[in-house]
């Protein structure tokens, strides 16, 4: 049943009749229906060639969950994955998680849906799945589930990065889902639906949840702050930049890898810990300086406006440069890393407190690539050695993991390709 | 699972009837009411005449030829008890006399008293006489309650061992009694619970006291035995104990629980172990949760297997997937036995209580479908 009936159609047909041009046509017809509609509760489509809820224009709130597969059987892991996805589609849909419902099943059993989301829209709903390295060979090297020579190579572990953090607990996982919505309710009545229906299949292993996107991936949404009070992802890919730069630069090709992959991408996910109270004590002149923009228009020094190109050879009175050496964005920026980018969606996020008086804060970092050795490697590398953010930041939670592509229809579902089924 | 056996339990009307089979041949050839069918175990070997026989009353006559005190059970499918003999000394012969509908059934003798024992198949043969659905739901309930009065006696013995060594002043006795006496508490606490003033007196944790209210029982005796070790003023509250327990044991054996609240019983009890016993806060003095875990999970298991017969007929893959994930429970829980019991709760690693903790919810998510089956029609 729909949760708010008249809205969920609503919403669809809006959807539905603004397909446009150029670049997956539903997913820029989302972005400008949504635009239009000037609200933030509508359905985003769950079909497509690619999977939802990476260029789709980032929602306001995450919740990120990363599960380890507890069967050793395969026929349940696939089961898994065809009633996780009926469930995907649902709720995307503004619907309940199970086709009983909240309230519609017996008495005596409890109810397919856990109900906290009856009389919610769809709020922009995406699931998102991302395969990890252990679902192919598990830390013994076994072969889990018989899919380990369809492991794609650019889903190796990431390298140790100088100052990494990392902590195992909160790091990794067979299976990663990214549920990103406008309400923060629906994103983690998402998250808790799909773990109650994998019990007995898959473990929870960790989960993340964020409060404000950091990332605009439309240009029809303003460049939001992380926590450090900066403008994020000015330079991001964006749904807009053109088909040419997604292929580039965020779905997989063929020939790039297994050919379960193509049309997916790869996400990265790394909990950045900001010791934000001694960033607070930091100088406005210095901030600026390990960012290399302007912390009110964001605007990289030297420049004026937000979105004007970097001038990286610049020289002041003194013959240094107007962006130092070892700005933010200097390091970060494709003209340093061979060209890379990434399409990132990270979310701030506030983690309550670390017992030492300060909040435990950060920004919660996801991104989307081709490939990860050519595109967030490189780049993290660079940053680790020299980023100044360095000081005030420490990376201590990482994933990798491959996302399938999209879901064609209701006889498809998440893995299809990869399980052969 | 290793957990402590009743030295002496309801086989009392078992035994009696005759302690005549030593070491005949299995004389009886047709019907099993004709002659007992000899069972021969030593520490190592379970050795049944016959793997077959006919339905209606089944005669055994078990001979401990080994050198461990022995039991002897009848399982049904899911390990669902028939009927068993327990406290079995070497050299003894008792007999147990069980009614065997058509069916496969495993028989087991368990040397040393733990374990799942020394297995084999059996075989009863003839004509089925399918119940109606209500005579299996009754069944149900009859079922259930012979396994509530094979631990009530127990759990009075183990207490009354325990409120002993209390008002000895031996708290070292205590210390080992304390567990074991829990164990069969914890099994049959949906039971329990049905009394509402008497669980909270005898099960009843420091926090969860009332204004007004005394903290007393179980509880209360393991602060005095781990936190403040002096438990020279608890002979009124082990008295207490005592008759508290006795009052409920009372009480159970008119107390029938429905089909509906066995199946409800056995998912909180699962509540029980996620909640109370994972987290360490239940024996949050003495660390003992692992037994409380044991027992929540028997107690659990053996709910449900009374209700197999109705499970089976209605929804047989959900019997399946229980079987599997109490077993998953089982063995991992398992890890952490030691001796006769169990490891302590704060011995256990984070990764440990993790792997616990899902095997848990892998298996309450099935238990939690049960009362809907068990109550459509």
């Amino acid at each position: 049943m729909d949760r708010r009936k008249v809205l969920g159609i609503g919403a669809a047909g809006t959807v539905g009749a603004v397909a446009v041009g150029a670049v997956g046509a539903r997913l820029v017809g989302t972005a400008e229906a949504s635009e239009r509609r000037s609200d933030t509760a509508a359905a985003v489509g769950f079909h497509g060639p690619h999977q939802a809820g990476i260029v789709t224009p980032a929602q306001d709130r995450l919740h990120f969950a990363a599960f380890d597969v507890t069967t050793d059987k395969r026929d349940e892991l696939v089961d898994l994955l065809r009633e996780w996805t009926a469930a995907a589609a649902r709720m995307t849909g503004g619907q309940d998680a199970g086709t009983l419902g909240s309230v519609g099943g017996f008495p005596e059993a409890p109810p397919d849906d856990t109900g906290e989301a009856q009389g919610l829209p769809a709020s922009g709903l995406t699931i998102t799945i991302g395969f990890g390295p252990g679902l192919f060979r598990d830390a013994n090297g076994k072969d889990r589930f018989g899919i380990a020579d369809r492991k794609p190579a650019a889903l190796e572990d990431l390298p140790h990065f100088p100052g990494d953090a990392i902590q195992p607990e909160i790091s990794g996982g067979d299976i990663a889902v990214q549920a990103c919505a406008n309400d923060p309710q629906v994103a983690v009545h998402a998250i808790r639906n799909l773990a109650r229906i994998g019990f007995g299949r898959v473990a929870m292993r960790w989960s993340q949840l964020g409060f404000g996107r950091t990332s605009s991936t439309s240009r029809a949404q303003a460049t939001p702050r992380n926590l450090m009070g900066f403008k994020d992802g000015t330079r991001n890919v964006k749904a807009e930049d053109g088909a040419d730069v997604l292929r580039d630069h965020v779905w997989a090709q063929p020939g790039d890898g297994p050919e379960w992959m193509v049309g997916g991408s790869y996400v990265v996910t790394r909990r950045i810990r900001m010791v934000i109270e001694t960033w607070d004590r930091t100088s406005l002149g210095e901030q600026e300086a390990i960012f290399g923009r302007d912390k009110g228009e964001g605007a990289p020094l030297g420049a004026k406006k937000e979105f004007d190109e970097i001038d990286f050879a610049a020289r002041n009175g003194d013959g240094d440069p107007v962006v130092p050496e070892t700005a933010h964005v200097r390091l970060a920026h494709p003209d340093f890393n061979n060209g890379a980018k990434l399409l990132r969606r990270g979310y701030n996020f506030v983690d309550g407190t670390d017992g030492l008086g300060r909040l435990n804060a950060g920004l919660f970092f996801i991104a989307y690539q081709r490939d990860p050795r050519k595109q967030f490697v490189p780049v993290q590398l660079n940053l680790a050695r020299r980023d100044r953010l360095n000081e005030y930041i420490k990376h201590t939670s990482s994933g990798l993991f491959a996302c399938p592509p999209g879901v064609s229809g209701p006889d498809d579902f998440w893995g299809r390709g990869l399980f052969g089924a | 699972m290793p957990t402590r056996r009743p030295l002496a339990i309801g086989a009392a009307a078992l035994v009696g009837l005759g302690l005549a089979a030593c070491g005949g041949e299995d004389g009886g050839s047709a019907g099993a009411a004709d002659g007992k069918i000899v069972v021969t175990a030593t520490d190592t070997e379970c050795k049944v005449a016959r793997s077959e026989a006919a339905a209606g009353t089944v005669s055994f006559a078990i001979t401990n030829s080994g050198s461990k005190i022995n039991e002897f059970y009848v399982y049904a499918p899911g390990d669902r008890v028939m009927s068993e003999v327990e406290n079995i000394g070497p050299g003894v012969t008792r007999d147990l006399k069980v009614e065997l509908p058509p069916g496969t059934y495993q028989t087991a003798c368990k040397p040393g008293m733990g374990g799942k024992g020394i297995r084999a198949a059996f075989k009863v043969t003839g004509a089925s006489k399918p119940l109606a659905d209500d005579a299996e739901l009754k069944q149900a309930t009859e079922s259930y309650q012979r396994y509530v009065e094979s631990q009530t006696e127990a759990l009075i013995a183990r207490t009354t061992e325990f409120v002993t060594a209390v008002k000895a002043g031996d708290a070292e006795k205590a210390k080992t009694l304390y567990p074991v006496a829990r164990t069969y508490w914890e099994r049959i606490e949906p039971v329990a619970e049905i009394f509402g003033e008497l669980d909270p007196a005898i099960d009843g944790r420091e926090d969860a006291v009332e204004p007004g209210q005394q903290f007393t029982g179980f509880h209360r005796i393991e602060k005095d035995l781990w936190e403040t070790r002096d438990i020279s003023q608890d002979g009124p509250v082990a008295d207490k104990l005592l008759a508290d327990v006795k009052l409920v044991v009372e009480k159970s054996k008119s107390e029938k629980l429905s089909p509906l609240q066995l199946s409800n019983g056995a998912k909180e009890l699962l509540d029980e172990v996620a909640t109370g016993k994972i987290t360490g806060e239940e024996d949050r003095y003495s660390h003992t949760d692992l037994w409380d875990f044991a027992g929540n999970l028997e107690g659990s298991k053996n709910a449900v297997a009374a209700l197999r017969p109705v499970l089976d007929e209605r929804k047989p893959d959900l019997v399946k997937t229980l079987d599997e994930k109490f077993a998953t429970a089982e063995s991992t829980l398992g890890k952490h036995a030691r001796g006769d019991g169990w490891k302590f709760h704060n011995e256990l690693s984070g990764a440990d209580l993790k792997e616990l903790s899902d095997a848990i919810n892998a298996l309450g998510e099935p238990v939690s479908q049960v009362a809907a089956v068990v109550t459509s029609k």
